[in-house]
């Protein structure tokens, strides 16, 4: 099993939660997030005051997935969640040792 | 002789007064500070709010509206003691003149939370606001409106640009100086948390302002019907002009920004609002709005001065601007109701400074020595953990939003 972490636009989330669904992904977890990477921040002015905003709004989506799909998940994520602009994010991988489904006990690729 | 009609505008224009400080000006100001500081200061304009309408009670209106000194009020009206259920305004009851007269002075010292916000201890806050009102505002309200010196004088102030705006914006730049700045400032400063709110807020004290302005004719005739028009005028041209300029120097009009103008165009047609036509509305609008606009960047950038919500830039500078235009655009060809016999409108406009200056000396001598006394009895800063953490867990122990 792997986890897969991407970290989107905000307004790449619904293209993204649709197209892995057609890959057939069990389910997802999503975290407002904010960071920074090479874009930085931005600055935003009020009343002529300049404030620099360090972190910027992203999505981090987080999925552990069967061996099998995961290649085709990262390239689904990769290919939806693009805009060939600075911003578009990041996407990690790890191995899972164990998964554990709390309702019925049952573990690893049948808890997914 | 009480009239019905001006009875019911007035009981309605007092209404909107209030509500322009609860929760108008409350959430105007709340969504200018960090998430941390939300309900400090929205506690803040309630809790004034409470001890303004007592103290008024107790003592301000007696000092503001009884008597004839030339400075100050007596005392013969201390509780409404000599103020029956059948007691006369003009045509309105004297209950009801009160209580509007009392809505001014509940706005007038919330106006300069904006000044202390995220830094104050609440102790100072009351104790300010205590002081305040019966060194700053009823003596000036006595001069101007309760028949004191420059009423005599001839100086026009429709509806508080000297009594209000004026007393409150210099009030604020003093405290701002003698409390020091928020830490951090400028550089480490957070944006306004809520923009939404500041408009929310904004609009709510628009139309409130119709209470305020239309409602200091007394009457529901003309001169509220004109000042209705003129108030909405100035508050849209204002409005118009930020955002004009912000457009213009930064590529992109900010709703932050539309809204300020919208306040600035208010605070600068009141003194005016009785007095001229639509186009002085258009005219104070403009004016309001430019000169409001300098002046925030004049004290944050060039006096690097921490009030914080920019009281004195907005509400001072536009009073006081107001309070000078009143004596031009009052002239006919403007479609004023034109000055008195044989006056010039040089000699208006020297009344009006007088009215502005001696308000400013008197204003900030009495804001030095409140700050002074207050700093004495309760302290005036949170300690540096505190301002950090946050006014609202530190100083009332609640948090306004929750995970």
């Amino acid at each position: 099993m792997k986890m897969i972490t991407a970290i989107i636009q905000t307004h790449k989330l619904d293209d993204v939660r649709e197209s892995l669904n057609e890959v057939g992904i069990m389910g997802m977890t999503v975290t407002e997030a904010k960071g920074f990477g090479r874009t930085k921040g931005h600055t935003e002015i009020y009343r002529g005051a300049e404030y620099q905003i360090n972190y910027i709004p992203k999505f981090k989506i987080e999925l552990v997935v069967e061996d099998s799909i995961e290649e085709k998940v990262i390239e689904t994520i990769s290919k939806t969640a693009k805009t060939g602009k600075i911003g578009d994010g990041k996407i990690f991988v790890w191995d899972i040792e164990t998964a554990i489904r709390i309702r019925t006990g049952e573990t690893d690729e049948q808890a997914l | 002789m009480i009239n019905s009609g001006d009875t019911s505008w007035i009981l309605t224009a007092t209404a909107l007064v209030l509500f322009m400080t609860m929760p108008g000006l409350a959430l105007f100001y709340a969504g200018l500070v960090r998430s941390k500081n939300i309900l400090s200061v929205l506690m803040h304009c309630a809790a004034i709010c409470c001890l303004a309408s007592v103290i008024w009670l107790a003592i301000g209106y007696s000092l503001a509206f009884s008597g004839d000194g030339a400075y100050i009020g007596d005392l013969s009206k201390v509780f409404l003691s000599d103020v029956t259920r059948d007691s006369v305004s003009g045509t309105i009851p004297e209950s009801l003149f009160f209580s509007f007269q009392m809505t001014f002075a509940v706005i007038t010292p919330a106006l300069i939370v904006g000044a202390y916000v995220e830094r104050i201890k609440f102790g100072a806050v009351l104790m300010i606001t205590s002081l305040w009102l019966v060194l700053v505002y009823a003596p000036v309200c006595h001069w101007v409106w309760g028949g004191g010196w420059l009423s005599e004088l001839g100086v026009y102030d429709f509806a508080g640009g000297i009594v209000v705006h004026v007393t409150a914006g210099v009030s604020a730049l003093v405290i701002a100086k003698m409390l020091g700045n928020r830490s951090g400032y400028p550089d480490q400063i957070q944006p306004p948390h809520a923009p939404w709110m500041v408009m929310v807020g904004a609009s709510m004290l628009w139309v409130g302002w119709f209470g305020f302005n239309a409602g200091s004719a007394l009457t529901a005739g003309t001169d509220a019907s004109m000042a209705l028009l003129v108030t909405h005028i100035s508050a849209a041209t204002a409005s118009l002009v930020w955002l004009i300029i912000e457009w213009l120097r930064f590529g992109k009009p900010s709703l932050v920004g539309l809204v300020t103008g919208t306040i600035a165009g208010l605070a600068t047609v009141t003194p005016a609002s009785g007095f001229i036509g639509p186009m002085g509305g258009f005219i104070c609008g403009l004016a309001g709005g430019i000169v409001c606009y300098y002046c925030v960047d004049l004290v944050k950038v060039k006096f690097n001065l921490d009030d914080s919500l920019d009281v004195f830039a907005v509400h001072g500078v536009g009073g006081a601007t107001g309070t000078l235009l009143v004596a031009i655009l009052i002239l006919p060809i403007f479609a004023g109701v034109g000055l008195g016999e044989g006056v010039s409108v040089f000699n208006q406009i020297v009344v009006q400074a007088t009215g502005i200056i001696s308000t400013v000396i008197w204003t900030v001598l009495a804001t030095t020595a409140i700050v002074l006394i207050t700093k004495k009895v309760t302290g005036l800063r949170v300690d540096d953990e505190d301002e950090i953490e946050g006014l609202d867990y530190k100083a009332h122990g609640e948090t306004g939003y929750k995970l």
